[in-house]
């Protein structure tokens, strides 16, 4: 029988995160990925504002926290001083999607070499539930009670979609965590964005589709169905972008 | 002799801080600070460094945090609203005990304001550049050599104390022309085990880190960080002072204001007023204990800016009630002149206590 060890790539610090989130297994992927490519011990993480802000605590590798939305630029100074290093950023929908739109945007137009892992659940996680920029129409959210109506809360980003269409983004695919099958395609794009970089092609990002359990007031398992259900539907997994042979430049 | 150069303000600050070993530039063009990304831009290929320009100042002084992270000496410079903008970097640097430079050529506001040269964020930059419990180091230059010396100076201060410094400045010192000569000595950048550089299987990961649930380990943070404070108020305090030995007015002014004093003082001098000028060079911390001592020999005090009045704050606090401060401003960009702080040193001369022992 194989054993399942943990990775090397993560600390032995328990993580925080809620019973049944998918938070965790995004991380498994990340740490696995790192070790697997060798690069941990000259990456630096940048953990953002939101249910991941402890993350620097379970990457086993340097790590900085920035500011909410702000992951992008604070990644674009890390790898401007260090490009040799492996950057990557944590981030939110809320983080990266609302308030650090300009910043993502930008990092990707500028092919800036990073990575950046975006995690979207619809939801804003840490605060207790609001409305995200992703937020399905029609989903209840604690600031949208009577359901995300689009009229006056308008409609949700599509940031893979949008990313894609910037010369400096090398790759964009967008994947999810409610099958094993599809767990085991996020990683296979996990591990592509970061060799992305390694090979300086330009700007990386895989979205992940992810459950937020205890904010969306689902069982574990009925949150998974909800991803595969509502979300995979409105945010079509896929490779929106691929540019690693050529590179951007 | 070293050699001299005739420069602006501006572009002192961006060369001076190339041989301060600064090897990285985030900016955003603001007017009256352009110079500063306009040199950069040309110097700092030349020298192997990175100069680029965000798509705002809140992604700049995010850059700054980055770069900062890894041990690079780095800087940042923009103009009064620009600065506003990067408060929240500003907070998040100081909390995360990273050195930087930060720049801030002022102009006049609030809001979009004027583009002539202003002195009213001295309350932002000493009491309120970001939320929370935290001070820069403040350097306020009065001309072009003052500044090539205080940007090497911010560098390896930040260094030292791991405490961000900002240079205050102002549009008139921004571009103004004067010669400088750039000092021959090298910088001296401190060891930085904190940064993140790759473990490289060779210890624990490092974290820089702003958050603490507890509030016991926050406060303590808190409290490590101001005892760095307490000695840099000990020991970094700068002010330079004119004439006040015997002075019974005493004028105190910063960056520009303070050159247009300085002739005031002369001024009041010819006509047999006893006047002196006190300057203080260190805006946080303020030569607070320099000033007050000029309590014992001086009967007022004047303080001139080019705000409606902020640091006659900081005076008021010096003094303390023992001296009368009196207070000439001009707003909006407008540059005192000259005659109009003479009348307000003869009036404050006139209301001084006249009978007094000195
Ligand atoms: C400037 C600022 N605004 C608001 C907040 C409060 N805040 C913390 S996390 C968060 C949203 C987190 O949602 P998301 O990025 O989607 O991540 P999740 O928690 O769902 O993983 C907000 C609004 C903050 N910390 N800083
Ligand atoms: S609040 Fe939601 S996103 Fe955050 S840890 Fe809990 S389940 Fe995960």
């Amino acid at each position: 029988m194989p054993e399942f060890h943990r990775t090397n790539g993560l600390t032995e610090v328990a993580t925080h995160y809620c019973p049944g989130c998918t938070h965790g297994v995004i991380h498994r992927l990340i740490g696995e990925v790192l070790t697997e490519l060798d690069v941990l011990s000259n990456t630096i993480g940048v953990v953002p504002v939101g249910c991941a802000v402890m993350a620097y605590d379970y990457f086993n590798c340097d790590c900085v926290q920035a500011p909410h939305g702000r992951a992008p630029a604070v990644a674009t100074g890390v790898k401007r001083a260090l490009p040799d290093a492996t950057v990557f950023t944590y981030q939110g929908d809320g983080d990266l999607a609302a308030i650090g739109t300009a910043e993502t945007v930008h990092a990707a137009t500028r092919g800036e070499n990073i990575t950046v892992i975006f995690v979207n659940n619809a939801i804003y996680g840490m605060t207790g539930g609001q409305m995200a920029p992703t937020t399905l129409p029609g989903q209840v959210t604690q600031t949208t009670p009577e359901g995300r109506d689009v009229h006056r809360a308008g409609f949700p980003v599509r940031m893979s979609e949008m990313l894609a269409t910037l010369d400096g983004a090398a790759y964009i695919e967008r994947v999810s965590m409610d099958s094993v099958p599809h767990i085991r395609t996020a990683k296979k794009a996990i591990r592509k964005a970061f060799e992305t970089q390694l090979a300086g092609k330009g700007f990386s990002m895989v979205e992940v589709l992810s459950t937020c359990p205890t904010n969306w007031g689902m069982s574990p398992v009925d949150a998974l169905e909800w991803v595969k259900e509502k979300m995979i539907p409105y945010y079509p997994l896929g490779v929106y972008k691929d540019r690693t042979k050529e590179g951007v430049f | 002799m070293p050699q001299k150069f005739l420069m602006k303000g501006n572009e002192a600050i961006a060369e001076a801080a190339i041989r301060a070993g600064c090897r990285f530039f985030f900016g955003y063009p603001i007017t009256p600070q352009t110079e500063v990304a306009a040199y950069m831009a040309k110097r700092m290929p030349e020298v192997n460094g990175v100069y680029l320009q965000a798509e705002s100042e809140v992604a700049a002084i995010n850059m700054v945090l980055g770069a900062a992270s890894t041990g690079a000496r780095v800087m940042t410079s923009s103009s009064s609203p620009g600065i506003s903008l990067k408060s929240e970097g500003i907070s998040y640097i100081a909390a995360s005990d990273l050195p930087c430079v930060i720049i801030n050529v002022q102009r006049a506001g609030p809001g979009l304001g004027g583009i002539q040269p202003s002195q009213a964020d001295y309350f932002q930059a000493t009491r309120g550049l970001g939320h929370g419990d935290f001070h820069l180091m403040v350097f306020a230059p009065a001309g072009v050599q003052e500044i090539t010396d205080l940007v090497a100076q911010a560098f390896d201060l930040s260094d030292r104390y791991r405490v961000p410094a900002l240079i205050l400045a102002d549009g008139m010192i921004g571009q103004m022309m004067e010669p400088v000569a750039f000092s021959e000595q090298s910088p001296h950048p401190a060891e930085k085990p904190w940064a993140l550089t790759g473990h490289r299987n060779q210890r624990r990961p490092n974290i820089i880190n702003t958050l603490h649930l507890s509030p016991d380990k926050l406060e303590q943070t808190v409290i490590e960080r101001f005892a760095r404070y307490d000695s840099i108020c000990a020991n970094e305090t700068l002010c330079e002072q004119m004439l006040t030995d015997d002075a019974d007015v005493v004028v105190v002014a910063y960056g520009a204001a303070s050159r247009i004093a300085k002739a005031a003082v002369r001024a009041a001098r010819e006509k047999g007023i006893r006047a002196g000028l006190f300057r203080p060079i260190t805006l946080w911390p303020y030569p607070s204990a320099a000033l007050a001592a000029l309590c014992e020999t001086t009967k007022a005090f004047l303080c001139v800016e080019m705000s409606m009045g902020q640091m006659v704050e900081d005076v008021r606090l010096a003094v303390n009630g023992r001296r009368p401060v009196e207070f000439y401003g001009r707003t909006g960009g407008n540059v005192p002149h000259p005659n109009d702080i003479l009348q307000a040193i003869e009036s404050a001369a006139q209301m001084a206590p006249q009978n007094e022992r000195r």
